[in-house]
């Protein structure tokens, strides 16, 4: 086997940087078990073949081949799946790096470490990182232009990388809106979760403070045509009815019950749409209170949308709702129970209150809903960093702490109706929303997320009381950071998030034309060209028919021949007869120099220079084969100096 | 050895197998032929095809499609589109790398037999910079790049004293990425000089024949310099037998030359030696001459030089030894 160049240090160094870029975005989310090591080794390989050029011996490499994937099956419990699996492949790649002596290793490694950079798109679509990823490519093929040459400068091998990913787009985006899309994974898709934050089906105290301070968009809509006002823009997640002392629930038998959807419309009609994120969950959000369920949904007797599958790529629904409703006028008798259902043994204090107001307002539910919501407005305060709640978390938060946010509010206000004898319930979803004027859509955050309660009236049905709002009407009418105030974390100060709302239109943007594009929507792409619903056989032929055309376009350029003959000499004696022929004296097409210089010396005889030239450039062009390069450059040089009088008409016609 | 052996008739298998393409297949293999110089490469003689690397690279990339399709992962196809299609247009820097380049000039100073020939071949590049150029014939090959017109020097073996032709070169680039190999074969009508081997340890220089016949019959006049080890060809009346019988080993008188005498190398003087030791042994003598600054002559059967010194004299003399009979054609 004939043995491969060995690498000088640019090489090496390319090649080291390119593995650190593949490795870099895993690094952030690997647990420190695997990449301090992993980040570890590179960098002291770094150092290593900065020292000395020698070849790791065998007894450094193999414990290291087996430590990873101990590492890994001991912090996964095993070896396979998405996780686990990126985990090895940067470790391997890192070791390979071990190994990296000559440029068969070096051409291996860069390979792996395209496959180990895509891999971390897996775990994010984002646009940023993709962008990012995609520009690292620049230094993949940078190390392997540098591992064509023993130059020693990165600069080039930068360049043409750049340049090279440059010129690819077209074709790369060809390939990419055409190239057939599989309605159907080969094989199973990957189911394993990662932890997002997003609305769960349980409630404690605290559980929501995660959400308030995340960012990243949970859903985005497009009303068709009037839009709700921002106070009324409750987003209706899932419902919870039972109470356990410390955590508020949804029983599972309650979403395989589907609703009578016994709903009375007052009023408008809304109809949107609405692209949700992935959120892994099986909730899928609606606008209080939703009149019909997506395809693939359910919806609960509760007005709650469950999803058949988990939401793990972005979704996009059309919905109607009704701002204005009865719901559900006549209690099922279940529900009723469900409603009035509170924890023994928990809260006296609070209980102890409710049954006070029951009796002082004689049951009126409406009074007592207004002596709860006094109480909360009167003494409480909202803030996201809430005080720790003991045992009797609704006491503690009613007499004691005073101070928290939806989830303690709702948490307390429902217990107390259902103290005092009111069906009520937790409504868990979100509330607002960022409406970007230049996309003409509303983005609703995590950190919108919000709870509130619902309690039934009789001849009202079910009717939404906020006691957040009571407590600070902010929340509803700004958003919960405006709300937070001071306890807000850093990032989302008021002009920052300004700037992130109007930047989510670029979010959308690619969410909508990247992430989310798919068989379906490629079947529609061809429509402009007469295919209705454009297969497998058109879409290839036309990825085929585009990729040629672009390809013709490169194959020509690359075809079109340099200009012939041409070298430094000829361009500096034509320049030396184009100055001639603005001063009168063109060269005729026959005249070979000698005898222009004939001519030129009748016509200027004391320009002494011009003879010397033209003797220069007999010299070159005939005495030698291949002329000294310097004296080409001198020749040049005094062409370029050469002053000539410019001709007067009359000069011109005498020549 | 069993591994050399085989690689030998691998090489040998492929050799005949060319041998045999070259033959019956004039229109793929003419442009192979001596073509006089200079010569400009273009499509219709540059030709590409992937690399072992870059068919493997394409084996990763359809695993990266299939992954990014299955997972119906839109930015992950993206990102391999990307890459794939970066290395696909690799294609087209690779082929200019080649494209209208030309070979303006061959040069090679000549060098004795046994020796390696200095091939430098000299580029006009047409184009901004060629990169990692890979010139390689059957037992040599040289990398380099152009950034402007240059030359790339080649040394090629030389076992044998005649006309040296470089044959046909492969002209070669894997840049930009090493994902494809272009090439072009130049078979330039060029040949170098190779002049003969020159004789290790020869004798010293002779006296002009008919001199040194007297010389050798009177034994006086000149001084008796030193003994030296007996080499073959040597006349046998300077042995000295007697220095010889004590040392176990023949020895040969050896004289002084007086100077400004001019000096006849003959090539039928040298009896009983192959014609090409004859040869080298004169080759060695005229590199002698020079050196001390003696004039000489040389007479080979067709050819006679006449007494004269000097870099052209010297060049003159051994290209007669070079190209006198017997040398390869």
């Amino acid at each position: 086997m004939k043995s491969s160049p060995a690498l000088t240090g640019l090489q090496f160094r390319l090649t080291a940087a390119a593995v650190f870029v593949a490795v870099l975005p895993h690094l952030l989310r690997l647990p420190s078990l695997i990449s301090v090591p992993v980040l570890a080794l590179i960098a002291l390989r770094w150092l290593q073949r900065r020292r000395s050029t020698k070849r790791l011996p065998a007894w450094i490499k193999l414990p290291l081949v087996l430590l990873f994937p101990v590492l890994i099956v001991f912090h996964y419990g095993n070896l396979f799946g998405r996780e686990p699996g990126s985990a090895l492949a940067c470790a391997m790649l890192a070791l390979k790096l071990l190994e990296t002596d000559n440029r068969r290793d070096a051409r291996a490694a860069i390979c792996f470490s395209a496959f180990v950079l895509m891999s971390a798109l897996l775990f994010d679509q984002g646009m940023w990182i993709t962008v990012l990823l995609c520009a690292a490519l620049v230094i993949l093929l940078a190390a392997l232009r540098a591992l064509e040459s023993a130059r020693t400068q990165w600069l080039p091998d930068l360049r043409s990388g750049a340049f090279a990913l440059a010129t690819a787009l077209p074709l790369a985006l060809c390939a990419f809106v055409l190239f057939p899309r599989l309605a159907s994974p080969l094989w199973g898709a990957p189911n394993d979760t990662t932890a997002r934050t997003g609305l769960g089906d349980r409630m404690a105290p605290g559980t929501m403070q995660e959400l308030l301070i995340d960012d990243s968009p949970a859903f985005r809509v497009v009303f068709d045509t009037t839009t709700p006002p921002r106070d009324k823009l409750y987003w209706r997640g899932p419902v919870l009815w039972q109470f356990d002392g410390s955590a508020w629930t949804r029983p599972e038998w309650l979403a395989s019950r589907p609703g009578d959807g016994d709903v009375r419309v007052r009023g408008d009609r809304v109809s949107y749409e609405v692209t949700l994120e992935p959120s892994e969950r099986h909730w899928l959000l609606a606008l209080d209170v939703p009149l019909l369920a997506p395809q693939g949904a359910v919806r609960g007797a509760d007005m709650s949308l469950v999803s058949r599958t988990h939401v793990d790529d972005p979704i996009r629904y059309r919905m109607v709702s009704a701002p204005d409703y009865v719901l559900e006028p006549m209690l099922d008798p279940l529900h009723r129970r469900l409603a009035l259902q509170l924890p023994t043994g928990f809260d006296p204090r609070a209980r102890a209150l409710a049954q006070r107001w029951h009796d002082e307002f004689h049951g009126d539910p409406n009074r007592i809903i207004n002596a709860a919501l006094d109480m909360i407005r009167g003494e409480f305060t909202y803030t996201l960093n809430a005080p720790l709640l003991g045992r009797d978390s609704v006491d503690d938060f009613l007499f004691d702490t005073r101070r928290g946010f939806c989830e303690h509010f709702s948490s307390a206000f429902t217990f107390l109706m259902r103290a005092a004898g009111i069906p009520a319930r937790v409504v868990t979803g979100y509330q607002g929303g960022y409406f970007n004027k230049l996309g003409n859509y509303w983005v609703v955050r995590q950190s919108d997320a919000h709870a509130w309660s619902e309690v039934w009236l009789q001849g009202l049905g079910w009717v939404r009381v906020d006691p957040t709002a009571a407590v600070s009407p902010q929340r509803v009418q700004a958003g919960a950071h405006a709300a937070a105030g001071a306890s807000a974390p850093w990032y989302q100060a008021d002009w920052l998030m300004a700037i992130r709302n109007r930047m989510d239109l670029v979010n959308r943007f690619w969410n909508d034309a990247i992430v989310q594009f798919n068989a379906l929507r490629q079947q529609s792409l061809l429509t402009p060209f007469g295919v209705d619903k454009a297969e497998y056989p058109q879409l290839m032929l036309a990825m085929l028919a585009l990729g040629s055309v672009l390809l013709g376009l490169f194959a020509w350029w690359a075809m079109r021949a340099p200009k012939p003959a041409g070298d430094a000499l000829d361009a500096a004696y034509a320049r030396l007869c184009r100055k001639l022929a603005r001063a009168g004296a063109a060269r005729d097409r026959a005249e070979g120099p000698l005898t222009l210089a004939m001519r030129v010396a009748a016509t200027w005889p004391a320009q002494h220079g011009l003879q010397d030239l033209f003797a220069q450039y007999v010299g070159l062009r005939y005495a030698h084969a291949l002329p000294d390069p310097e004296r080409i450059q001198n020749f040049t040089r005094a062409v370029a100096r050469l002053r000539l009088p410019v001709a007067t008409p009359a000069a011109a016609q005498s020549s | 050895m069993t591994g050399t052996a085989a690689s030998a008739i691998r090489t040998s298998l492929r050799d005949r197998l060319f041998e045999y393409a070259e033959r019956r297949l004039p229109a793929l293999t003419r442009l192979k032929r001596v073509e006089s110089l200079p010569i400009r490469l273009d499509r219709h003689r540059i030709y590409v095809l992937p690399t072992r690397f870059g068919l493997m690279l394409s084996l990763l990339l359809l695993v990266m499609l299939l992954g990014a399709l299955n997972y119906n992962n839109n930015p992950a196809l993206l990102l391999t589109c990307l890459f794939a299609a970066a290395a696909y247009q690799s294609v087209f820097a690779a082929f200019a790398t080649l494209n209208g380049l030309e070979i303006a000039a061959l040069r090679a100073e000549p060098c004795h037999a046994g020796g390696a020939l200095e091939f430098s071949i000299h580029f006009h590049i047409a184009a901004k910079s060629r990169h990692s150029l890979r010139l390689r014939t059957q037992d040599a090959q040289t990398g380099f790049d152009l950034d402007r017109d240059g030359a790339a020097t080649l040394r090629i073996p030389a076992p044998q004293r005649g006309w040296l032709r470089p044959g046909r070169l492969r002209l070669c680039s894997e840049y930009p990425f090493g994902l494809f190999e272009v090439w072009s074969w130049i078979n330039p009508e060029f040949a170098a000089l190779v002049y003969p081997r020159l004789e290790s340890n020869p004798p010293p220089l002779p006296r002009s024949g008919v001199q040194a016949q007297q010389l050798a019959d009177r034994n006086s006049g000149d001084e008796l310099a030193a003994l030296r080890e007996y080499q073959t060809g040597d006349p046998p009346r300077n042995i000295a037998w007697k220095a010889s019988a004590r040392r176990d080993q023949l020895l040969v008188k050896e004289f002084e030359t007086p100077r400004g005498q001019e000096i006849m190398l003959d090539f039928a003087a040298l009896r009983g030696l192959p014609n090409e030791d004859r040869i080298a042994r004169l080759a060695a003598w005229v590199c002698m001459a020079e050196a001390v600054r003696l004039p000489y002559a040389l007479a080979l059967a067709q050819t006679r030089i006449d007494s004269g010194l000097g870099a052209e004299h010297r060049h003159a003399c051994l290209r007669a030894l070079a190209l006198a009979p017997g040398a390869a054609p």
